[in-house]
């Protein structure tokens, strides 16, 4: 069974491919350059060094969201094109609980938070039960005082990452009362490898979707759709 | 006989999700557009992060779909020719994406092409006998240009538009008399039941560059035309203020054009873009070249709205010149006419 995985929702650049227990490559960069300049060049690297040919691939997964809006469809086009060409079906990965599994087996919650502005966050809380992932909160955009009220109430320990958390770091520190700590460096972004991983997990369960279904989920609508909606309810209340 | 060269053009740099497949540069195999404007119709206006929403949920049943109308195989395609600018970035990028990636999967290479570059092939495709040097007018909702086809993929612009696009200008009058979005087929339509003459605006000329544009002259002597009928309380023909508006924006654009292919010498004059597919215009320039001894060149309407058979054939002539490009292309909103 191998897994292709992409992921280029937030800052990081990540392509990762699986065999079975074997992480064959995985390629991650978090650098100025756009998603569009890298994640092919990246790909092709791993294409290269690993003799990859590309009909052996059962699968491709994508980190699905939520994420930069423009981010996540370069992700999703990209995958969407390799499924088109391969014939073979999509795994789309929900963006947190990818990021929650770098930390395997971390007793307590586990916090990814990705600045999502607005003064929100992207969050979920996971847990791992008998060294499985447990979705505790699913992931939503909130803010982030809501996100350290549930982490208190649940009274567990709790591990942060994530681009969201140099935003809110001093929030984190001031207001959360349980223990509490922050994912050190080579765990604390999006690595495609996770991605891949809980693929495999999702593939075995059937979640799979063809390429031509396949879209994002930005948890979010667009700023016009949310400004239109407003305007509207608006309007409905003013003629009551 | 050679082999054929068969391409996919893809388009996604604004409302439209396209893909064709062409042969040899001039036979069209499929054209398939799935056009979101019912759905920007509701903001009055295209709306970035929407249109690169569409785009992504339709990309892959669109290409699939000309693939299976022009019944052929991805590994029989000797190229992808896709949109990298100018345009929505959001937009593009989907289209930008998708094509490296199935080239990338299925060992075809990658030609980037030009936007406005595709506009001016689609002359190519019902004009068999068409070839370059002509002139054309190339006229949209974001460009109006006028340009020297020297060569294929060859430009030399004449002139730009310095403010407002032609089309742009439709569409923000036909929003001021409340006609909705896209402006241009509805002002169109207007029109016909107006009088050209019933109101005199003024034309903006540039003094030094004859053949550049300006569109935002016009467009304020509208607005400010309505705007005082209505403080008057005044009742005006909104039919005889379209065609009106009409005649001025084509009497501009036939004039410059047919002064710049007696003053070149050059007896072939083609006009393309969405505003290519206004009656009206499309007459204009028809009669003007008619009296002037030019032969005229215009594609159906379904080849001026953006269109992937456009790009398939812009990307054949960049494909059997050589260019390919690599992984790392990026959409380029701001793309000029004529660079790589």
């Amino acid at each position: 069974m191998k897994i292709l995985a992409l992921d280029s929702s937030g800052l990081v650049a990540s392509a990762a491919v699986i065999e079975d227990d074997i992480l064959l490559a995985e390629y991650t960069i978090c650098y100025k350059k756009t998603h569009s300049q890298t994640l092919l060049p990246m790909l092709d690297e791993i294409r290269k060094n690993i003799e990859l040919d590309m009909n052996t691939i059962d699968a491709i997964a994508v980190s699905a969201g939520p994420g930069s809006f423009t981010g996540l469809r370069i992700g999703s086009a990209t995958a969407k094109g390799l499924g088109l060409a391969l014939d073979k079906p999509l795994i789309a990965v929900p963006t947190l609980e990818a990021m929650a599994c770098n930390l395997y087996d971390t007793p307590g919650l586990i916090c990814p938070i990705m600045d999502a502005r607005r003064r929100q966050v992207y969050t979920g809380i996971y847990q791992f039960k008998d060294h499985q992932i447990q979705v505790v909160r699913d992931q939503a955009a909130k803010g982030i005082d809501e996100l350290i009220e549930e982490v208190n109430a649940l009274g567990e320990s709790a591990v942060f990452l994530g681009d969201g958390v140099p935003v809110f770091r001093s929030q984190i520190e001031e207001k959360v009362t349980v223990p509490f700590s922050f994912a050190p460096v080579h765990l604390n972004k999006q690595k495609a490898g996770a991605v891949a991983a809980l693929a495999a997990i999702y593939y075995k369960e059937g979640k799979i979707q063809t390429a031509a279904e396949h879209r994002p989920d930005y948890l979010r609508v667009s700023q016009a759709e949310r400004e239109r909606a407003e305007r509207l309810k608006k309007e409905q209340e003013h003629t009551k | 006989m050679d082999k054929d060269i068969l391409i996919l053009g893809l388009e996604s740099s604004c409302d439209e999700t396209a893909a064709a497949v062409i042969k040899n540069g001039r036979t069209v195999l499929s054209n398939v557009i799935s056009s979101q404007i019912d759905i920007h119709k509701e903001y009055g206006g295209v709306v970035p992060e929407i249109a690169s929403r569409k785009h992504i949920e339709r990309i892959n049943t669109v290409i699939e779909e000309a693939l299976k109308e022009a019944d052929i195989a991805l590994k029989d395609l000797d190229a992808i020719g896709v949109t990298y600018g100018p345009g929505l970035v959001g937009a593009l990028l989907v289209g930008v994406a998708e094509a490296k990636a199935i080239c990338f999967a299925a060992d075809i290479p990658l030609v980037g092409v030009h936007h406005i570059e595709g506009h001016v092939s689609a002359n190519y495709i019902e004009n068999p006998d068409l070839e370059p040097p002509f002139l054309c007018l190339i006229v949209s909702g974001g460009h109006t240009h006028l340009v020297v086809v020297k060569d294929y993929g060859e430009f030399e612009i004449l002139g730009r538009t310095r403010d407002d696009a032609a089309g742009e200008a439709f569409d923000k009058v036909a929003r001021a008399i409340g006609l909705g979005y896209p402006g241009g087929p509805k002002i169109d339509k207007l029109s016909k039941e107006g009088n050209p003459d019933a109101i005199v605006f003024p034309k903006t000329k540039i003094e030094d560059a004859p053949y550049d544009f300006s569109f935002s002259g016009l467009k304020s002597a509208v607005l400010n035309y309505i705007n005082k009928a209505k403080m008057t309380n005044e009742e005006f023909n909104p039919a005889d203020l379209a065609a009106s508006f009409q005649k001025n924006v084509v009497d501009t654009l036939t004039e410059k054009a047919i002064h710049a292919a007696k003053e070149l010498h050059i007896d072939k004059v083609a006009i393309a873009g969405g505003v290519a597919s206004n009656s009206t215009l499309r007459n204009s320039m028809e009669q003007a070249c008619r009296k002037e001894k030019l032969h005229f060149y215009h594609p159906s309407p379904i080849f001026c709205t953006d269109n992937g058979a456009m790009i398939g054939v812009a990307a054949y002539y960049e494909f059997i010149k050589g260019t390919r490009h690599g992984w790392d292309l990026n959409a380029v909103p701001n793309l000029q006419l004529g660079e790589r």
